[in-house]
């Protein structure tokens, strides 16, 4: 490490710690701990919904995609800008409406049932772990490989570090951590591109046939990665749906007053990702024609160091070391996000509201969401301290593939359907978990007989990556059918009353404050 | 269920949700937002999804200006989709409002009446 990358990096964790430091200061209540106290501005919210949803899989495991398939990586851009007009018109604002701390106080707020709360935390710990795993062997490879330092101890730096934001600054210092990190990465991406595009003239037609004569017009369509529309429609359904139903994402609907705000956050989040994943082209491209296909594959077979390789082409040591700087803020913002999302389904749903019946005291419900922060993250660091020798990066898609089939069905039966009952929710989450875990250990990135490709070696009995063509259809089948045979076991009358109460305030806001717990 | 007390803006009232469910005005509301998002989302969504169906055809495989083929044209459109609805439900959005609130001041107007 040099004295460049030193300082970009203790610049970073520098002002983290500060952000995290001035958070505490702030942090005294269960409100404070995991929504901010709900004082989120729609643009900070905005960035911070970025800055957790552009995960190190989107910055360099799509630029590494795209740099040594084409087309084939961008589809991942795609799917990741049209999921926020999911979330925009559909889900936001309704989330807001009928939630408090937690995507299961939403479910809760018409199912007041310890089991609807229970499995849908366990669904949160499950995707939550699935997508830690994988950013922290990310981190780990990455931080071995940039920094030379080794994978245990590159993973146990970023395990304290987000530790230490999450328990010391709760919402708010993993806010700001995400808000920076975002501001950071649109600045380090737009900057790359602009050198890219440079290079070309600022001339989209020439790069793209620059891209075709040199590397062949195959890079230009899909077919490199995906062979069959069936598997490439799998994977977008995911994307596209799996966003609404990812618990991190969901959690900061919270972080803002009312509706209104978070219909703004989402509007801002939607042009900062349409930016940013429209540079993607730039950072693949750049990084196909001036590292090159061979290098790329040699310092990472996934591609996962493209876009730094093509920083240090760009820019030298210090480009190199900015964004590697970035990378390494970008990995802490989004694992500070899962921790407090685990840590909010551990200490409030299970703890507080399930074991406790909700009979705990301001200090206790803080105390709690502590305890529950360090035990999610020992948890994922062990994980993944077990897992550096496995390719786990399929793990971000799984945790898509789990939010579109376990949590967005149940969410938008419980806002939109009147005869949706508890019986319903509880078979929608759990056959839309259980498919996606039983169907993905079967498919190719467990199974290959190519060795070091997947975890096992052998024939998958499954062709699809991504199951979620199979898996949500599944995942809302469950709901419906158990909802209507079912429907004579449940008290119509009170039901409906429910329903009545959920219906008004999703629709008007109204009573925000006094969702009952 | 359908009478909770309610403390929101600072004040203590009981809002009967029930009433304002069964209000006319209010369900002309929710069917209108409602069949209006859903159209727009199973638009957008019908539309994305032909990407990774298309993207495997001949029609957007082929060059369509210079050597970008078709996926790219349509992958742009989808972006350009993105961000025009984002603006569109921005400005619907604070109509919505409007409605809510006209809502909510007739339920507050009957309910000081009965």
């Amino acid at each position: 490490m040099n004295l460049v990358s030193a300082g970009f990096f203790l610049a970073i964790v520098g002002l983290t710690l500060v952000v995290t430091y001035i958070a505490s200061k702030r942090t005294s209540s269960a409100s404070d701990f995991y929504t901010a106290g709900g004082g989120l501005k729609g643009w900070q919210n905005g960035f911070a919904i970025a800055g957790d949803y552009l995960s190190a899989a989107a910055f360099l495991g799509v630029s590494g995609a795209i740099a040594l398939t084409g087309f084939d990586g961008f589809f991942f851009s795609v799917g990741y800008v049209v999921a926020n007009l999911v979330l925009l018109y559909i889900i936001a604002e309704p989330m807001r409406n009928l939630g408090k701390y937690t995507l299961a106080d939403m479910l809760t707020a018409r199912f007041n049932e310890k089991r609807v709360r229970g499995v849908a935390a366990t669904g949160t710990i499950i995707i939550v772990i699935l997508y830690m795993i994988a950013q922290l062997v990310g981190a780990g490879a990455l931080i071995k490989l940039l920094f030379g330092i080794e994978y245990w101890i590159a993973v146990l730096i970023v395990g304290v570090m987000m530790t230490t934001y999450v328990l010391f600054g709760g919402m708010t210092a993993t806010s700001w951590v995400q808000i920076i990190k975002a501001a950071l990465l649109l600045f380090g991406t737009t900057m790359l591109a602009f050198l890219v595009f440079q290079k070309f003239d600022f001339n989209l037609m020439n790069m793209f046939s620059t891209i075709a004569t040199d590397h062949g017009e195959e890079y230009l369509i899909p077919g490199q990665k995906y062979t069959s529309s069936i598997d490439s429609v799998s994977m977008m359904m995911a994307l596209v749906l799996g966003t609404s139903g990812l618990p991190h994402i969901l959690m900061r609907f919270f972080t803002v007053k009312d509706a209104k705000t978070a219909r703004a956050s989402i509007n801002w989040t939607t042009w900062i990702t349409a930016i940013f994943f429209s540079l993607t082209i730039f950072l693949g491209f750049g990084a196909m024609h001036f590292v090159g296909f061979d290098q790329i594959i040699a310092e990472n077979a996934a591609g996962n160091t493209a876009a730094p390789l093509l920083a240090e082409f760009l820019g030298g040591d210090v480009m190199l070391s900015f964004i590697c700087a970035v990378a390494f803020a970008t990995i802490l913002a989004v694992v500070s996000g899962l921790v407090l999302t685990g840590a909010s389904a551990i200490s409030h749903d299970i703890y507080g509201e399930i074991i406790m019946n909700g009979k705990l005291t301001e200090k206790q419900q803080v105390l709690a969401a502590r305890t529950g922060s360090i035990s999610i993250a020992i948890i994922s660091i062990i994980l993944a301290l077990f897992a550096q020798s496995l390719n786990v990066s399929f793990l971000v898609s799984f945790a898509f593939c789990i939010g579109a089939s376990a949590n967005l069905p149940v969410i938008l039966y419980t806002i939109y359907w009147k005869k949706f009952n508890s019986n319903g929710a509880v078979a929608s989450m759990v056959t839309g978990l259980v498919s996606c875990l039983v169907l993905g250990a079967l498919g190719p990135n467990v199974w290959s007989p190519i060795e070091g490709k997947a975890i096992f070696v052998g024939e998958p009995l499954l062709g699809l990556a991504v199951p979620a063509i199979i898996t949500i259809p599944l995942g809302f089948f469950a709901g419906w059918i158990v909802s209507i045979m079912t429907a004579s076991k449940v008290d119509q009358k009170a039901a409906a009353e429910t329903y009545k109460e959920i219906r008004v305030k999703a629709n008007t806001g109204v009573s925000v404050s006094d969702v009952s717990h | 269920m359908g009478e909770v007390k309610s403390s929101n803006k600072g004040k203590q009232s009981t809002i009967d949700y029930a009433k304002i469910d069964q209000m006319e005005s209010f369900n002309a509301f929710v069917k209108k937002k409602n069949t209006l998002l859903f159209t727009i989302a199973g638009c957008f969504l019908t539309f994305y999804i032909f990407l990774p169906i298309l993207a495997f055809t001949t029609v957007l495989q082929q060059k369509w200006v210079g050597d970008i083929t078709g996926v790219w044209f349509y992958s742009a459109t989808l972006f350009i989709m993105t961000v025009t609805l984002a603006v569109v439900y921005s400005k619907l959005a604070p109509k919505f409002d409007a409605q809510a609130a006209a809502v909510l001041a007739e339920y507050e107007k009957d309910g000081a009446k009965s």
